[in-house]
């Protein structure tokens, strides 16, 4: 906003002013910056009528720097003439002062010096001429007076050829009193509500707040994690996406001749190949449950090899976390039931489809305490699921190499008005529990399922890779709306 | 579908010949086709005794107490002989186990002969591991004389007609033939390197099969087949002895004398013999009350015996408290615990007639500090403007060395063996490129784009230096600087320059020292 000192002078020397005035002699009258006048100019025009500016361009004559300094010390070729005594100069000693080079070809072609290339010493110039006449610096005087129109067109471009002249446009406002003119600024608030207000456009977008976004995916698990918390289980250390294939199968009690531990399944690891720390105890144990039985098993009777433990892989599944962390309860001098939870990413070798990743979340659960039913186990599910609005569970018998019962979860789905698969759950099996050293009255009871399934139903999203990865479109990002898992 | 629930199946769809004629090749070529409902069930894989319909029908009838299960047995032959196998010392090379068995007087019809054909398919690509671990083979025995013999013959030395072909070839012609085969060929690897084929004669020097790959045509089988001999060669015995109980137990119902087996004798290079099939049924005793307590019932030691029952586990009280006898068919191997007894009481009960409990186990929750942390920055980078991104681990190696201006060597990835690309070959060491693939994929999104992520890496822990025996190398510094390592070599190192002796090393760098 201008200064209003300025506009109420601006205003009061249009009063003043028959016709109107040029906003630079203002400027130059007032002796403040012509911006500032623009500036005072504008602001007028936004209270309405109070004055009329009319854009003008005008071209006039200005000196350049040079031309400045011309102006002020002299031409250079007279400048030289002065420099030049009766004896004359060395031509060696002229040309070592500023305005030497230049100012000695103009004085030569202006035949006011001349140089007597055989002197003794070198080269001399001496004056031809007793008094010059600086033409040039007379003009540039009169230019810079404002008198340049009385410059004829050639000397004009001669001086804007030696770059000592220019012609610059200058951009100013005639300014006339308008229709509501006054010397005072007010708001003229009565006029405005004369007016009416432009109604609203309700079609109209507004413009987006800058704001940032969190995940759809990482929404859906930050709702799980809660979940979770509110139960009463504790998170689970699952920061390692390597794990070696004795936690991740052999201590589940998967044999080493599984279909899962197939290199079409699982990702082996090419460096580093092999893991070399077991608590060595503990493996003993788990090679006889495989290959012989004990615990009151037949086993599996095949020869159960260590360098198949040995190998490092991608874990398929976060049970491996959980078979390490009961090992480390059952190392425990006194049994403490437990309740431990994980969502982390898992990774399968699979054929890859609209739902099928390479890498995707698993939400696991687990309950170890004494006494622990397969009635238990559908309770703490009906709990589970009954945080994510789902009250009508049914439940089917399965296979899993690590658990026994296995049962798979099903929901009815009001929508397709069916029963579908919401999860997978079970009893840990006594050969993987046993050899670990935890009591033989203590159950373990687990289930899972993924994460992308449920996030992908609640958004909406068809294809997979809409959802994780590089190629996911960040507008999705952007609209995804909060996650209300239980309505 | 309720049925099918109950017991663990999963019905996957219900359709005829016809439709799926009709969705893979046109309406036009499906008039021709049968319009009988078939039922497609997906079965549990460790139940190999529901894979053909046999089986599968004889489960469902005794579940629903329409039928006792069959008690099947062995007998020895009429004659007095049983058909022998002799196993040679020089399978052992390449193949060493192999079991036999014969069913007498069966009658085939087409069905049947179908249906016994698709089970030995389905037990190779099952439990067999696509024939590496067993190889099923089966003969109409009028066709050959025993005794057998089962041996491992040069390539060279092996000649016959395979099934389906009209001459001969040796077994180095047959490598060759089946490469283009597209079923055969992926069978062709269990052998092709080894200096011996296992190869199986009969006394007049017949070949009925070359396992894995493919069989013998004279002794092939036919819907006039009478007396069928099935042996079965293996690297894992255990396997081998299951998959020939199964194959008896599900056909025998179609022999003169249904569910009996006639013997076979099975001669070892030792000169020990065995007789098969085992067809063992196995006892294991157990609590009504461990039956009660494990799945959250309370019934009587009467009923939990008849739940069983109806599960082809035959059980009895025996009077001693509330002990039960179950008797393990060989139809069931895969009960090996008396949790997976327990299992088949809670679903003959039914899962869903279970009342569902609250444990009462009562814990405190806390979270994973690094995770707390984690949800608490990802929260105020949002609220600073900031997007969310999620971007796979694995990827190629180019993203976090060459792109990033770096040496692979120098970046402390690991590498995925056999990447089916080169987005599958390590696993990420920095987020960045993620990122700006991310960018990459979203050009046309308005500026500024503002991404964060928050989430693991993996980097090769250096200290664990894979060269050095494990808390038997020391790093080297001088003034502050690493300059070396020594130490005692890891037993693998050494192995890999084909030395035997432990070995220590010490490797410096001489620049610093300049």
């Amino acid at each position: 906003m201008a200064d209003t000192g300025v506009v109420e002078t601006l205003l009061q020397r249009i009063e003043k002013v028959d016709g109107g005035a040029d906003s630079q002699e203002v400027a130059a009258s007032l002796g403040v910056d012509h911006q500032v006048i623009v500036g005072a100019v504008k602001s007028l025009q936004t209270l309405g009528d109070v004055i009329s500016a009319e854009l003008r361009s005008s071209k006039h004559w200005e000196l350049t720097e040079e031309g400045t300094e011309i102006a002020e010390q002299g031409s250079h070729e007279a400048r030289v003439f002065n420099s030049i005594p009766l004896e004359g100069l060395p031509q060696a000693e002229l040309m070592k002062l500023s305005f030497g080079k230049i100012g000695f070809s103009k004085a030569m072609s202006n035949k006011w010096i001349r140089v007597d290339k055989s002197h003794d010493g070198g080269p001399r110039i001496f004056r031809t001429v007793e008094s010059i006449h600086d033409q040039v610096r007379e003009k540039l005087l009169l230019a810079k007076r404002g008198d340049a129109a009385r410059l004829d067109e050639k000397e004009k471009n001669e001086l804007k050829k030696r770059k000592l002249l220019a012609e610059v446009t200058v951009k100013s406002y005639w300014i006339t009193k308008g229709n509501s003119f006054s010397t005072t600024v007010t708001k003229q608030e009565t006029e405005r509500t004369r007016r009416p207000f432009k109604p609203y456009n309700f079609e109209a977008m507004g413009v987006a707040p800058d704001c940032g976004h969190l995940h759809p995916l990482m929404k859906v698990r930050t709702q799980f994690r809660q979940i979770f918390l509110e139960m009463g289980f504790s998170e689970m250390p699952t920061n390692n996406f390597i794990e070696s294939s004795f936690w991740n199968f052999d201590s589940l009690f998967q044999p080493q001749q599984h279909p899962a531990r197939d290199q079409h399944d699982t990702f082996f690891l090419s460096d580093p190949s092999l893991a070399h720390h077991f608590p060595m105890d503990y493996l003993e144990r788990v090679k006889k449950v495989h290959s012989e039985g004990g615990y009151g098993s037949q086993g599996y009777k095949y020869d159960w090899k260590m360098e198949e433990a040995q190998k490092n892989i991608l874990r398929t599944h976060t049970t491996a976390v959980s078979a390490r962390m009961l090992y480390k309860l059952a190392q425990q001098e006194k049994f403490t039931p437990v309740k431990y939870f994980s969502i982390d990413r898992v990774f399968r070798n699979e054929t890859l489809d609209a739902t099928h990743l390479a890498e995707f979340h698993q939400i696991e659960g687990v309950v170890a305490d004494y006494g622990l039913t397969l009635g238990d186990l559908m309770g703490v599910l009906h709990q589970f699921f009954t945080k994510l609005g789902i009250t009508k569970l049914r439940f089917k018998p399965a296979y899993n190499p690590y658990t026994e019962p296995s049962m798979e979860v099903f929901s009815y789905h009001e929508g397709l008005k069916k029963w579908v698969e919401v999860g997978n759950s079970g009893v840990f099996r006594p050969e993987m529990l046993l050899p670990m050293g935890l009591p033989e009255d203590v159950s373990v009871i687990a289930w899972g399922l993924s994460l992308e399934r449920p996030t992908m139903i609640k958004y909406g999203i068809n294809n997979i890779r809409e959802l994780v990865g590089h190629k996911v479109n960040l507008q999705m990002v952007y609209d995804s709306p909060i996650c209300r898992l239980d309505s | 579908d309720e049925l099918c629930f109950e017991f663990g199946l999963e019905l996957d769809e219900i359709t005829s010949e016809r439709e799926i004629i009709s969705k893979e090749q046109g309406d036009s070529k499906a008039s021709e086709a049968s319009d009988v409902i078939l039922y497609k069930i997906d079965v549990p894989a460790n139940r190999y005794d529901l894979l053909c319909l046999e089986g599968l029908v004889r489960g469902l009838q005794v579940f629903k107490n329409k039928l006792e299960a069959p008690r099947y047995r062995r007998l020895s032959p009429d004659s007095g002989e049983s058909q022998r196998l002799i196993i040679t010392k020089e399978t052992a090379a390449v193949r060493p186990h192999a079991v036999a068995a014969v069913l007498r007087n069966i009658t085939f019809t087409q069905e049947r002969y179908d249906s016994f054909i698709e089970l030995q398919e389905k037990l190779h690509q099952n439990i067999c591991r696509s024939r590496s671990l067993v190889a099923i083979g089966t003969h109409d025995l009028d066709t050959i004389s025993g005794p057998f013999t089962y041996t491992a013959k040069a390539p060279g030395d092996i000649c016959f007609r395979p099934l389906n072909q009209t001459k001969e070839y040796t077994a180095t012609q047959l490598m060759s033939l089946y490469k283009t085969d597209s079923h055969l060929r992926h069978y062709l690897p269990i052998i092709e390197d080894k200096p011996v084929y296992p190869v199986i004669y009969d006394s007049n020097g017949i070949v009925l099969s070359m396992p894995p790959i493919i069989n013998g045509d004279h002794s092939k089988i036919s819907l006039k087949t009478k007396n069928v001999f099935i042996e079965c060669t293996a690297t894992d015995l255990t396997k081998a002895k299951i998959v020939l109980d199964m194959i008896v137990t599900m056909f025998s119902e179609y022999c003169a004398q249904p569910f009996t087996v006639e013997q076979a004798e099975v001669v070892y290079p030792d000169g020990k013999t065995c007789i098969y099939p085992e067809l063992a049924y196995r006892k294991e005793k157990l609590s009504g009350e461990f039956i009660n307590k494990k799945v959250g019932i309370r019934e009587s030691t009467e009923r939990i015996a008849q739940l069983l029952t109806r599960m082809c586990l035959l059980s009895q009280p025996t009077g001693v408290g509330d002990e039960i006898e179950v008797e393990i068919p060989p139809t069931r191997p895969d009960v090996i615990h008396a949790c997976d007894i327990m299992e088949d009481a809670a679903i003959a009960y039914g899962f869903n007639n279970i009342t569902r409990t609250t444990p009462r186990t009562y814990t405190v929750a806390n979270q994973f500090p690094l995770n707390k942390l984690t949800e608490l920055l990802r929260q105020d980078l949002a609220a600073a403007g900031f997007t969310e991104a999620l971007n796979f681990a694995l990827c190629s190696q180019e993203d976090i060395a060459d792109k990033l201006g770096k040496k692979i060597s120098e970046t402390r990835a690991i590498h995925i063996s056999n990447p089916k690309t080169a987005e599958f070959q390590v696993a990420r060491t920095t987020l960045l490129p993620g990122l700006l693939k991310t960018i990459a994929a979203n050009r046309k999104m308005p500026l500024p784009l503002k991404l964060f992520e928050i989430s693991d890496v993996v980097l090769k822990d250096e200290s664990k230096d894979s060269t050095f025996f494990p808390g038997r190398c020391a790093e080297i510094f001088v003034r502050g600087t690493s300059v070396g390592r020594l130490g005692v070599l890891h037993p693998d190192v050494i192995g890999r320059f084909e030395l035997t002796m432990p070995c220590s090393a010490l490797e410096m760098d001489l620049e610093p020292f300049l």
